[in-house]
Parts: C-alpha cells; sequence; structure tokens
C-alpha cells in the first residue's frame, strides 16, 4: 500500500538560513502524525512544502502517491488544510464560507446539503448559519474552519498549530474531532507547541532548529529519557534554574511551568546537590520529588543529545 | 458544469457578496466617481472669466474709453481698477490684485487714426496657464476693435477663425470626458490592488491555494466582478457627463465600450500585478499611487503631449491612459468610431495583456515567498 506522506531529504532554505534541513519521514494511512518543537522549529515550513504551498528548494515528497512539486493539482483535491491564522472570510456568513469551499472543491447538490448539514452539526453552529463568520467566538471559528477544511472528505488533513489561541476545553473537543477523523480513515497531520496535544498523536516528529531530532511513538520517546529527572518546587524557578547551570551531576535544568526539572547522573546524590546549591543560593526549596519524564523532558533531553553535549 | 466553472462561479459569487456588502466599498465603488466627476466637472476649468484687471488709460478719449468698454464687455476681464499712472499696473500685479494691467498710451486715439496705435498689454506670468488664455482674448479684443475702427486698415486681410468640435473652446468639454477616463482607471486599481495582498495578510489565499483552484481561475475570479462594476461606473459617469454636463455625445456607446472593456481590463490587471508584488496592503497603496501619478500626467489629460520633452513623449506610448482619453475624446468629440482608433486599441489591449500574464505568473511565487 502507498503510504499517505512520504518526504525524502526535504530541505527548505531562505536566503541563508535554512528552515528546514534535510527531513526524511513517512506517514502511514489513517494515522495521527504530530510535529511537536518551539515556534521556529519548522514545522509550518515543512507542512507548507507538504500542501504545495511552498516549493522545497531540494529533496522530494509524495502525498497520496503523487509528487507535490510536479504534480500539485493531483494533491490539492486529496487533502485538507487548516492553518494557524483563523482563514476563513470573516466578512461571508457561516453558510457562505461552507458554500464557496464546497464549490471550490466540487461538492454539489445532495452531498453538498450533506456536507453541510454535517459541518453545521459538528461545529455546533445550526442556529448560526446566517451569522457572520467574523462575529463567532474563536472555537466556533476553529470548528468551522476545520469544517471547510474537510468538507470534500480529502483522504488527508494537514492542521498547522489549529489550537493556538483557544482554551483548554475547546482544544479538547477539538482533538476529539481529529480522533473522529482518524477512526473515520483520515490522514491526520498537525503540528502543535503544546505538549499535552503531543500526547495525542500516534507518532511524533520532534523539531528543532529545522531538523527532525527524533520520530517515534510518544511513550517510547520517553523511554529515551534514561536518566532521573528531579522536579523541584521553588519560590524562583527562574533563578533556581540559572543556578543549577554547570553545577556538576546536573545534566540539565528548565522550567517547567512554575516549576524546576532537573535530570540529574544519578537520583539520590543528584538531590542533595541540587537541594545544597539552592539553598546556598538563598533560594526557598519546599520539594524535591522524582518524576516520569514528560514529552517536555523528552526534548529537552534530546536537544542536549543532538547537540552532541550529553552522551546519555 | 466543469469543475473550473464552478469554481470561478464560486469565487466570483464570493467576491460580489464580499465589494457589495460593506457600505464604505459602496459608498466608494458608486457615489465617489460622481462626486469626483461633479468636481472636476466644474473645478477643472480652465476657461478664464472675469480676470482681475487694473486699465491705465492715458489718452482719455471717446476710442480709449470704447477700447476699455470692449474689454470688460467681453466678459473676460474684469476691470478692477482704473488709474493714470502706469506705476500702478505693477503695484496692482505685485499684490496680486490684478492679474492682467492694460496701459493705453498717450496719443493712442491719434496713432488709431493713422494705423499706428499700440496698446501694452501686462500678464501675470506666475501663473502660465491663465496667462497665456488671457493674452490670446486681449490680443484678439484689440484685433477685433482696430478692424472696426479702422476698415480700410485691416480689409485687406479677414480672418475668421473657427474651433471644430468644441466651437466655444470650452475647456470642461475637453476635460469631462478625460475625467472618465482617470475615474474609471482609479477605481479599477482600488478594487484590485489590495485585493491579493489582503487575502494574503488575512491567510485566506493560502487556502485558497491549497484548494484545486489555479492561479489563472483566481485571477479570472478577482477580474469579472470588478471589470462589471467598472462598466457600471462607465455608464454611470457617461450618463452625468451627457445629461449634467452637457457634453456632446456624437459617437456610439458601441465605439466606447470594446476601448472600456479593455481599459478596465489594463487598470485591473496591472492592479492585481501589484497587489502580488506587494508584502503589505500600505505598500500595494503606495505603489497604485507611484503609478496612477505618472500615468495621469503622462496622459494628455493636463498637459499636451506633443509638448513634452521627446523621452517622455516616447514613455507615453506606454501609457493606456492617454491612448484611453484618445478614444474618450475622439468618440465624444468627433464621432469617431473603432476603425478610427484601432491603434489606441491595440496598444491598450496589448497592455492588458501583459499585465494580466505577468499576474497570473507571479502569483504562485507571491505564496512561496510568505
Amino acid at each position: 500500500m502507498v503510504q499517505a506522506v512520504e518526504a525524502v531529504e526535504l530541505t527548505r532554505r531562505f536566503g541563508d538560513f535554512v528552515a528546514v534541513d534535510r527531513v526524511s519521514f513517512t506517514v502511514a494511512r489513517g494515522e495521527v502524525f504530530g510535529f511537536l518543537g518551539p515556534n521556529g522549529a519548522g514545522k509550518t515550513t515543512t507542512i507548507k512544502m507538504l500542501t504545495g504551498l511552498l516549493a522545497p528548494s531540494s529533496g522530494t515528497a509524495r502525498v497520496a502517491g503523487h509528487d507535490v512539486v510536479t504534480d500539485p493539482r493531483s494533491v490539492r483535491q486529496q487533502l485538507g488544510y487548516m492553518s494557524q491564522l483563523f482563514s476563513l472570510y470573516s466578512d461571508l456568513t457561516v453558510e457562505e464560507n461552507i458554500r464557496l469551499f464546497a464549490g471550490l472543491y466540487g461538492v454539489t447538490g445532495k452531498r453538498y446539503r450533506e456536507r453541510r448539514d454535517w459541518v453545521l452539526e459538528m461545529a455546533g453552529l445550526q442556529e448560526y448559519r446566517d451569522r457572520l463568520t467574523g462575529e463567532l467566538a474563536l472555537g466556533h471559528k476553529q470548528r468551522l474552519a476545520l469544517g471547510c477544511a474537510v468538507l470534500h472528505q480529502p483522504p488527508i488533513l494537514f492542521l498547522d498549530e489549529p489550537t493556538s489561541g483557544v482554551d483548554p476545553i475547546s482544544r479538547r473537543s477539538f482533538w476529539e474531532l481529529i480522533y473522529q477523523l482518524a477512526r473515520e480513515g483520515t490522514t491526520v497531520l498537525v503540528s502543535t507547541h503544546y505538549m499535552d496535544e503531543a500526547e495525542y498523536c500516534y507518532r511524533l516528529a520532534l523539531m528543532h532548529r529545522g531538523r527532525l531530532i527524533a520520530l517515534d511513538r510518544p511513550g517510547a520517546l520517553r523511554r529515551r529519557v534514561t536518566v532521573p529527572i528531579l522536579e523541584v518546587e521553588v519560590d524562583d524557578a527562574a533563578r533556581a534554574v540559572e543556578v543549577l547551570a554547570g553545577v556538576p551531576g546536573v545534566l540539565e535544568a528548565a522550567m517547567f511551568g512554575r516549576r524546576v526539572h532537573a535530570m540529574v547522573e544519578e537520583e539520590s546524590s543528584g538531590r542533595k546537590e541540587v537541594a545544597e546549591r539552592l539553598a546556598g543560593a538563598g533560594l526557598s526549596v519546599s520539594a524535591i520529588r522524582p518524576v516520569a519524564p514528560s514529552l517536555e523532558d523528552v526534548f529537552v533531553a534530546l536537544v542536549r543529545r543532538s547537540s552532541g553535549e550529553g552522551s546519555w | 458544469m466543469s469543475g473550473a466553472g464552478l469554481r470561478i462561479r464560486s469565487m466570483v459569487r464570493k467576491e460580489f457578496r464580499q465589494l457589495l456588502r460593506d457600505p464604505r466599498t459602496r459608498m466608494m465603488i458608486f457615489v465617489a466617481p460622481l462626486i469626483q466627476l461633479v468636481m472636476f466637472g466644474y473645478a477643472v476649468n480652465t476657461d478664464i472669466r472675469n480676470t482681475a484687471t487694473v486699465v491705465v488709460d492715458l489718452d482719455r478719449t471717446a476710442e480709449s474709453r470704447a477700447l476699455v468698454d470692449a474689454f470688460g464687455a467681453s466678459g473676460y476681464f474684469e476691470i478692477v481698477q482704473r488709474s493714470l499712472r502706469s506705476s500702478d499696473i505693477a503695484r496692482a500685479l505685485d499684490r496680486g490684485d490684478a492679474v492682467v494691467g492694460i496701459e493705453i498710451p498717450h496719443g493712442f486715439s491719434r496713432d488709431l487714426a493713422l494705423g499706428k496705435a499700440a496698446v501694452q498689454i501686462v500678464v501675470d506670468g506666475s501663473n502660465s496657464s491663465i496667462a497665456t488664455v488671457a493674452q490670446g482674448y486681449a490680443a484678439r479684443i484689440v484685433q477685433r476693435f482696430a478692424a472696426e475702427r479702422v476698415p480700410h486698415w485691416a480689409a485687406g486681410v479677414d480672418l475668421r477663425t473657427r474651433a471644430w468640435y468644441n466651437p466655444n473652446l470650452e475647456s470642461r468639454v475637453y476635460n469631462v470626458p478625460a475625467v472618465i477616463g482617470v475615474l474609471v482607471l482609479m477605481m479599477s486599481l482600488l478594487l484590485t490592488a489590495l485585493a491579493v495582498v489582503r487575502e494574503r495578510e488575512l491567510g485566506t489565499l493560502d487556502q485558497l491555494m491549497v484548494s484545486p483552484l489555479s492561479p489563472a481561475e483566481f485571477v479570472a475570479a478577482k477580474t469579472l466582478p470588478v471589470a462589471f462594476i467598472g462598466l457600471v461606473d462607465l455608464f454611470l459617469i457617461t450618463a452625468v457627463a451627457v445629461f449634467w454636463f452637457d457634453i456632446p455625445m456624437r459617437g456610439s456607446l458601441l465605439a466606447l465600450l470594446p476601448a472600456a472593456l479593455l481599459y478596465i481590463l489594463a487598470g485591473l490587471s496591472f492592479g492585481l500585478l501589484i497587489s502580488s508584488v506587494s508584502k503589505t496592503q500600505q505598500e500595494a497603496f503606495m505603489a497604485m499611487f507611484l503609478f496612477l501619478l505618472p500615468a495621469i500626467i503622462l496622459s494628455g489629460f493636463f498637459y499636451p503631449i506633443r509638448s513634452m520633452p521627446l523621452p517622455f513623449q516616447w514613455l507615453t506610448v506606454l501609457n493606456p491612459v492617454r491612448h484611453f482619453l484618445e478614444i474618450v475624446r475622439a468618440v465624444f468629440l468627433k464621432g469617431e468610431g473603432i476603425g478610427g482608433l484601432w491603434v489606441q486599441y491595440l496598444a491598450i489591449g496589448l497592455f492588458a495583456l501583459v499585465a494580466i500574464r505577468a499576474a497570473i505568473w507571479r502569483l504562485p511565487r507571491t505564496i512561496g515567498g510568505s
């Protein structure tokens, strides 16, 4: 069976800046495939190349079996795309937007009415169909945008940070929709910088400075972190990170919300060292406990490893 | 319906909705051109009337008074000051109290009888167009006066000039048809120059470009509604020109229509091109004015092309505004048909073709660059 998406050595340069650097991966049909990484890691550029919005500087990509460079028109009917920018027309009503995209994808007649009703129901907008899209709440807008992106029931769906700026509850229900689509056979490629969202993906591509630094299931990625991680509750986390930088036995320290996660070589000696150093700097530590690595820890560890600082 | 037809129809419907839904855009499309036409029709008037004139009559005879009366009665000159000192002319012109000074020297009536009378006319040349016109009027008044008074002197030559197509030489008859050309261009540029760049800023352009809509279909969909609106504007403006300003429409609308279509196409495809090379709406706006102003100046709207330096005259050959103004003026005032204007048609058509090809070619690169 043909892979849904296949990228080989995909590269994009802007002048001297390499936004995406020799990225290769394949995505199987029906998979929910995530791109995880901070802003500027190359997630959006990768998705733009896969959707034909941006020409690769080198390398190739095939989507649904068609080459994105030589055969972009065959690719387009096969994919749905939703970007981080809300990209429906604010000065059109809900139904006018649906009708426009239906027309662009050749969804007409009975099928149009079915799909329109499906989108309105999925987005919870049955009573707002004649409302201007610009007047909707952000959560509604996002669901409508997703609805318009899958109006023509594309086998492959690209979502570029679809939930940025949305509250956690809307995000959760948005992900339920993504899962529903995946269950119905849609391949979903989604980029995010929310770690909790990344956990929902079947497989994750971790991106950093244009490079793919790891690609695996979330659980397998976590198992790659073999050193203990200490979660430190401290009054000034930012200063604690500064204090712990370069301390022998502490491999890495990073902010984690209002706490600090420190990777140490060995748990008991590390715990002692961390407590002493922080106390010595006049910081008040209320708890130090070992935790299982989160995806963020994985990310921090893998970035460190890929830049050649550690051997673990 | 084929896929392309359906896609274009969906996009055209969307464009019309967006253009006509916003009250400000509606105002800009239907009301602003009429206001501008009325403003141009009345204000852009190079006829001179009631020009402030100072008279120094040193002769003080029946003949000199009759000459002064001839000036006053012409309607072109209004005598605001009479004096017996030559220096008052300079003072009045300096202070801006008068634009024209007439000095009738001592012995005027005596010299008139001998056929060698002289009158001095001084004009404020700081506004050269008024000065030239006033000078011409003054010369004609003096000539006619002399011919009446000394028939035997002027009898040899009987000069009767007649201006064809515009017998009263009213500048409005010449200007208003040209205003039509400028307004239609402004409209088609305005509606398209922001069209692509706005969608790009909103992110909707990406959404369209991942769909099966091709760049050519996109350009067609952006073009058709604006062309339609441009034609509606053209009819509105032409109606006001003919019925309100009494501009004679000697030719046929059928000669004007294809020219207008080509011209609107030229304007909006250039607008689309501006839009697809601009990164922001402000940039597009600036670029539009950078094009619009020279296009109007080098069109023969205000200044005759023949009096421009040669390189600029060559430049005007590329200017669709120049060709369209020639067509509009010829159709309105001379009743010219398509046959006599094919060069202008061709020039506008070529400009439109090149601009639209460039816009379609440029569009995919616009997106790639973001």
